[in-house]
């Protein structure tokens, strides 16, 4: 690419018109060969239980049933835990209602669905653990607890002129992907495998499945070319599904097929990790934070899954974009009998930026001032108050400006005097508004996961381009992106790259399409590809026609050098006549970062991304019913490879965001039995349920300070978290029933029920 | 088992099918008109939406025993003679979509919608639209589209 030659373009999504007219393919479309069979799987009715028996006789003699597999089908390991053992593909015990215990094939979908019923258990039921609380008092965790420190949090709290004290809970989310877990594996010749899978992560679902069966990773080929959503869903959660749909096929020597009923994919996987934190902070009269003492507990599930990471990123962001000198934080990963909590967008992140939000909303209220004001008068500085509590030096913040421009555009402050005129008017209805910023760190955590594999071919007799990397379309536009790239860096037209379903084969050992980072990674490999080739290629014509020391210009289908000037199919055509070869693998590690998870302290991002949003919303206090009226959001995208594509990611994060704090609800039984298993009863957000006006805007000046692909900056999980206005927005609302004099007690999500019962402990409290 | 006949975009058949077999599966498995997209199993988020006799139906709960004589537009029908319904080039062209496992139902309500209202107002196609569930973007860009295309139609 010729240095400032950035791409600028809206283009479609590469597979729209394939959408729009059904005919891109996900798992389940796949052409099956003949004798193809389909899987269902049979999973445990107790949360936690001894599994005396289990008798599958009349599973086994059940119509079309061609094969049943248990716990004694697996040669190899029987875990699909990513990091840590703990999630056994067919457990001994179970330790969740809806754990798998065994699966079987046969001719139809619906007769292995039905199969699958007629299985005769017996269990001896043992009390399970099912919430945080209760973990917590019976010390029930998944992994050891983290302390961690920065300055003197007590004495600071200890010596500042306010103090206050409370806790908060933000809610679990279903990841509800509109294609639910999906395998689909057929045998090949000496026990390879081919497996299809919906996943993020193919990789290490090579691994996970070439361990279950005792085999080398080598006779597994892992294939993935979409899938349909996911926001962190498949980053672990498809394995157990890839792996049974695999010992199926083993048993039966036939192709088999697992998609999974919606319901039982929600009973099934894990979600987001609900948070409860209680929190101490000390302040001035500015509302300046100047201690914080903070313990963060999340609910895990039953096993480790990513639960390390997630709530290390939770401790890494609980200063979102606010500086803190003085940190005192507790984290407490607890075990319970519930499906193993897993990734999804934002990856505790938000958990922990909503915590730290919370506390500056109280403390605003509790000054009687206006919280985006208390927000700014926090923020992390340039060139002094910039040392993150993890001892990390921000180097491109732009919160301020970002923050600044937003506030005039949104007209925030003239709406609030609005607001508070509405409110004083009407008894039943009221408004609120609220503003909040986002800070969030750019890498995977886990420093060697942040690094990416391609594979670029071109075809000698038209130049036509082939692109393979690690990354997964997910929706997020990335193979897109990736062939933005491509057709950028050689001067092609877009129509001549094409990317491929991304496959272990091709490209091993990759990293889940994760943390924000996929485009980042695999487009940086996938340039570092092309460079070589173009190194051949100027190698070839500077040996053939003298020419010294010129690097070839790349562009609209030509390729000039010092004194020649190529058409590139010509150029492609000679090079290949000449043996220069046209195809390279290329390689792409994250520069600068590093991180010592023992002792906190490092430089985990390589950047960050920022933004606000400022949110109005409108409730009904005598049944709890709101809307958002309006939203306006100003993000930062760097300088955006394809604009309309991050528009989409910063308007759907939103959207989901929104989701997680309002309408969302996941819930158990005290039994641990899951309630929330269908869309009838778990509500995601709907068209209705947008904003009636909705700004959403790119920062025009945004350009990432670091080298990144096009100085863009990734918009995969950053606007999820502006719906954090919302949430605040609500409260503002409750507020103003008591003059904005009392602080309202609200725990996410704010359902219609959780704000009847915040409006009654409010006026409770009055009463006092 | 019952022998039905009926009309899929365009092409006439006729058919030996169990009783309980639903349209969604028929469409999927027997022709395999993999483009009607199974989200929920249970009729709540649109992704198998089809025509039926011209009235946009939730595939996954619509038996085909019932549609004996009836005409079935699927999403693979909705363009004529290679070229996009104008619902279709909108979607594309607004970024109506992302990971696209929604598209094919979200268009083809989309599609019914404007056959029967010619300039819905926004408020119209939301609430038309409120049986198709999107998780991917935010359904602006969906609404910008129904809205473009029905100024096309």
């Amino acid at each position: 690419m010729k240095i400032e030659n950035f791409i600028n373009e809206n283009r479609p999504h590469e597979s729209a018109i394939k959408h729009v007219s059904g005919q891109a393919h996900y798992t389940d479309d796949i052409p099956e060969p003949p004798g193809t069979l389909y899987g269902a799987i049979g999973w445990s009715k107790k949360s936690h239980a001894i599994i005396k028996k289990i008798n599958l006789d009349e599973v086994i003699k059940s119509e079309g049933v061609i094969a049943v597999v248990t716990e004694d089908d697996i040669v190899g390991r029987n875990d699909v835990g990513p990091v840590f053992d703990g999630d056994p593909i067919f457990p001994k015990k179970a330790e969740y209602y809806g754990q798998p215990l065994y699966a079987v094939a046969a001719t139809t979908t619906e007769l292995a669905r039905k199969a699958v019923l007629k299985a005769k258990i017996s269990y001896k039921t043992l009390k399970p653990i099912t919430t945080i609380q209760e973990a917590l008092k019976k010390k029930s965790f998944v992994l050891k607890e983290k302390i961690i420190k920065k300055g003197e949090a007590l004495k600071a709290i200890e010596n500042s002129p306010y103090r206050l004290k409370g806790n908060f809970t933000t809610g679990s989310q279903e990841h509800f992907a509109l294609e639910g877990q999906a395998a689909f594996v057929i045998p090949q010749e000496d026990n390879d495998f081919k497996v299809f899978s919906k996943t993020q992560h193919p990789s290490e679902t090579q691994q996970i499945i070439a361990k279950m069966l005792n085999q080398k990773s080598n006779t597994i080929t892992v294939e993935t070319r979409r899938i349909g959503g996911s926001f962190g869903g498949t980053e672990t959660q498809s394995f157990i599904f890839a792996a049974i749909c695999t010992l199926l096929a083993k048993k039966t020597k036939r192709a088999v097929k697992l998609r999974i009923d919606r319901d039982d994919d929600i009973i099934i996987t894990g979600k987001r990790h609900d948070f409860y934190s209680e929190y101490e902070v000390g302040f001035d009269e500015l509302g300046v934070i100047k201690g914080l003492k903070l313990k963060l507990a999340s609910r895990c599930g039953i096993s480790p899954d990513l639960s390390g990471a997630i709530n290390d990123r939770a401790l890494l962001h609980i200063d979102n974009a606010y500086y803190l000198e003085n940190v005192l934080l507790e984290n407490y990963l607890c075990k319970t009998n519930t499906a193993s909590n897993t990734a999804f967008r934002g990856f505790g992140g938000n958990q922990g930026m909503m915590a730290i939000e919370n506390i500056i909303d109280h403390i605003a209220t509790s000054l009687k001032k206006d919280s985006a004001e208390i927000r700014r008068r926090n923020f992390y500085q340039k060139k002094k108050k910039n040392i993150t509590h993890y001892n990390m030096k921000i180097e491109d913040n732009i919160i301020q400006e970002i923050f600044d421009q937003l506030i005039k555009s949104s007209n925030y402050k003239s709406r609030m005097q609005n607001i508070k005129k509405f409110n004083s008017e009407n008894k039943y209805i009221k408004k609120g508004i609220a503003m909040t910023p986002v800070k969030f760190g750019i890498s995977f955590t886990t420093w060697h996961l942040n690094q990416a594999g391609a594979l670029v071919h071109i075809y000698f007799n038209d130049g036509s381009v082939h692109v393979n990397t690690g990354a997964i379309e997910m929706g997020q536009g990335t193979y897109t992106k990736i062939a933005q790239l491509a057709a950028n860096a050689l001067g092609l037209p877009f129509n001549k790259i094409k990317v491929s379903a991304t496959r272990t084969d091709k490209v091993p050992n990759t990293s889940a399409s994760a943390a924000s980072s996929t485009t980042d990674l695999n487009g940086a490999a996938t340039l570092n590809a092309i460079s070589k080739i173009k190194k051949n290629l100027s190698e070839y014509v500077k040996r053939k026609y003298k020419i010294k020391n010129s690097e070839g210009i790349y562009e609209n289908g030509m390729v000039k050098f010092k004194g020649k000037i190529f058409k590139f199919n010509k150029l492609i055509k000679e090079a290949y006549l000449n043996r220069v070869s046209l195809s390279s693998s290329g390689f792409y590690a994250t520069p600068k970062i590093h991180f010592d998870k023992k002792n906190f302290k490092g430089r985990p991002f390589l950047y960050f991304c920022y933004s606000a949003a400022v949110s109005e919303v409108i409730i009904d206090i005598l049944t709890g019913e709101n809307k958002i009226l309006r939203a306006d959001i100003l993000h930062d995208a760097g300088r955006a490879i394809n604009p309309a594509i991050e528009m989409g990611q910063i308007e759907g994060g939103f959207v989901q965001g929104a989701g997680w704090l309002g309408c969302e609800e996941v819930n158990w039984k005290t039994n641990g039995q899951i309630t929330t298993h269908s869309p009838s009863t778990y509500k995601i957000p709907a068209v209705s349920d947008m904003p009636e006006k909705f700004n959403a805007e790119i920062f025009k000046k945004g350009k990432n300070i670091e080298n990144v692909i096009n100085k863009s900056k990734t918009t995969g999980e950053p606007p999820l978290m502006n719906a954090m206005s919302v949430f605040f927005a609500i409260k503002n609302a409750i507020a103003s029933i008591r003059d904005y004099n009392i602080n309202p007690k609200l725990d996410a999500p704010a359902t219609p029920e959780r704000i009847l019962m915040s409006i009654k402990n409010l006026k409770k409290k009055y009463e006092k | 088992m019952a022998v039905i006949n009926i009309e899929i975009n365009g092409k006439k058949i006729s058919k030996e099918v169990p009783d309980n077999i639903l349209l969604s599966d028929f469409l999927r498995e027997r022709l395999t008109l993999t483009g009607t997209h199974v989200g929920c199993d249970t009729s709540q988020c649109g992704a198998c939406v089809v025509h039926l006799n011209g009235n946009s139906v939730k595939s996954c709960t619509t038996l085909v025993a019932d549609c004996d004589g009836a005409k079935i537009t699927t999403i693979e029908g909705l363009a004529s003679n290679g070229k996009m319904h104008p619902v279709q080039e909108a979607f594309k062209k607004h970024h109506g979509l992302q990971c696209g496992f929604c598209t094919p139902g979200m268009v083809m309500s989309a599609v019914d919608l404007l056959e029967k209202k010619k300039n819905p107002s926004e408020q119209e196609i939301r609430d038309w639209l409120e049986g198709n569930i999107c998780r991917c973007t935010g359904y602006q860009g969906i609404v910008a589209a129904v809205k473009d295309a029905a100024s096309k139609m």
